[in-house]
């Protein structure tokens, strides 16, 4: 990625996070690093949530993205609740995210293939399956690995805790016609 | 009791399959302690951390859409007992009150498929109404079946006191070992109460999912707990389903048996085995309890 492309993208987060709920918040990071040693998955991200913030400031982010580091975070908000700038840096995660599937920085991996097989299916259903789910995960990314799960899956069917076949909801017309609506929205907002 | 606890219930996508035990249970001990849960008229899936990082806007009508619904029982408040489902309904309702441009879009949205919503159902999870609402001395009253001698590790899970909830401590979570401690059990010191249980990573990032669980199931184990108690169904699962794995991965030993938290609270309000679904555990709950209290 050339220096302009990679500002661009820089550009365009900041724009996302300033939408967020004390967003802007994120000029203040002091780079304590309180964030990076709260992440209870920093230690397998190439870069921490400390070194995103400071790539981002490089102008940078394209390292990040290009990286394994933004899927690896769980959601624990841990990095939330104790940033001394009070950085929602949990939305930031689900920014960098978003925009790293939107621009397609780099290939598919195991939670962005698990991430948009749970939008299909819930947008299918109105629910989770997880059957499904699963079905679609493990054929996209490692069949073998779906083999390996046959003895907890069979456990499961064992116990009643496997649903075959998938509910839909009754208001999955409404539903959509929601969803669309919400689409539409934002192509409409400049 | 002339007071009347009555919620509108959301159970969640994971309580109607692999979590069904936690769904019969909560109903059974909610019958039971006088709560009313009404369950909200179909409920769509909560978005849970999957949906938010693909499409953010269409994640807060799906969670909108189930308050929505909620918000035709007027002034009663929606009670779930998953923490996903808790911290992304909490999170629309935190948002839409912050930002107004969200808010209005989440309405039109809303519109298009004939709903509304102002923003102002009430969040709770269970866990919180049980403790924090109902009592002690309610619940006391309903209790038949001593637990003591049991050590319990109780694990909150990460999202239930983070970052949009006020009901417990973000750090050190202390609601269900209190509950614990009504009941006559012990909990054990168990200072990774609300540390990451592997969610997702459990699936997609292995490695990194067996260490986070493996972390949780080893220091409750070296606690000299006897079981895990958890109150979100990801963590019960991932926590139960992977513990083979997770010995072979770490070297550990890493075998206890992990059970909801209505599953102790019901066999101490004299709940029976099928009442509270204990014969749908992978680890062996049933026996460890049995162990205590007699037959169930």
């Amino acid at each position: 990625m050339n220096p302009a492309e990679s500002a661009a993208i820089c550009q365009e987060f900041l724009d996302s996070v300033y939408t967020i709920p004390h967003g802007e918040k994120i000029k203040e990071c002091i780079q304590c690093g309180t964030c990076s040693a709260s992440c209870p998955s920093s230690a397998a991200m190439e870069y921490g949530p400390r070194e995103i913030i400071a790539s981002l400031r490089a102008g940078m982010l394209d390292k990040v993205l290009s990286s394994n580091t933004v899927w690896l975070c769980v959601s624990c908000y841990s990095c939330t609740v104790r940033c001394p700038a009070a950085i929602p840096f949990t939305d930031v995660m689900y920014e960098l995210k978003r925009i790293q599937t939107e621009k397609k920085v780099s290939k598919d991996t195991g939670p962005t293939v698990m991430a948009k097989s749970f939008v299909a299916v819930v947008d299918k259903y109105g629910r989770n399956h997880e059957t499904e789910l699963l079905r679609k995960y493990f054929f996209q990314t490692n069949p073998f690995d779906g083999i390996r799960n046959i003895p907890l899956a069979l456990r499961l069917i064992y116990r009643k805790r496997f649903h075959l076949r998938p509910r839909k909801i009754k208001g999955l017309t409404a539903l959509k016609k929601m969803m669309s609506a919400i689409d539409n929205h934002r192509k409409e907002q400049p | 009791m002339s007071e009347k606890f009555r919620y509108s219930y959301f159970p969640g996508c994971s309580l109607m399959a692999t979590n069904r035990a936690y769904d019969i249970s909560t109903r059974n001990v909610a019958k039971t302690l006088g709560i009313e849960l009404e369950e909200v008229d179909d409920w769509n899936c909560c978005g849970a951390t999957a949906y938010m990082p693909i499409r953010e806007k269409r994640a807060f009508v799906l969670s909108a859409r189930n308050l929505a619904i909620a918000s035709k029982k007027k002034d009663q408040p929606l009670a779930t007992v998953c923490n996903a489902c808790y911290v992304v309904l909490k999170k629309t309702n935190k948002y839409m009150a912050e930002n107004s441009t969200l808010k209005q879009e989440i309405r039109t949205a809303l519109l298009a498929g004939g709903m509304d919503y102002d923003g102002t159902v009430g969040v709770r999870h269970l866990l919180d109404v049980i403790v924090n609402e109902i009592g002690e001395a309610k619940v006391l009253k309903h209790v038949v079946r001593n637990l003591s001698g049991l050590r319990v590790a109780c694990y909150s899970g990460c999202q239930l006191s983070r970052p949009f909830s006020d009901c417990d401590d973000p750090e050190y979570p202390k609601m269900m070992e209190r509950l614990a401690s009504w009941l006559g059990a012990e909990p054990v010191y168990f200072p990774l109460s609300a540390k990451c249980c592997g969610a997702m990573a459990m699936t997609t990032s292995r490695e990194t999912g067996y260490a986070l669980g493996g972390q949780i199931l080893h220091a409750a184990k070296q606690q000299g707990a006897h079981c895990i108690v958890t109150a979100c169904p990801l963590c019960q699962f991932n926590l139960e389903g992977y513990q083979d794995e997770i010995s072979r991965a770490t070297g550990k030993e890493s075998q206890i048996p992990v059970l909801y938290f209505t599953q102790l609270l019901g066999c101490a309000l004299g709940l029976s085995g099928q009442e509270l679904a204990l014969s749908e555990s992978l680890t062996p709950v049933k026996p460890l309890l049995e162990n205590r209290v007699g037959s169930l």
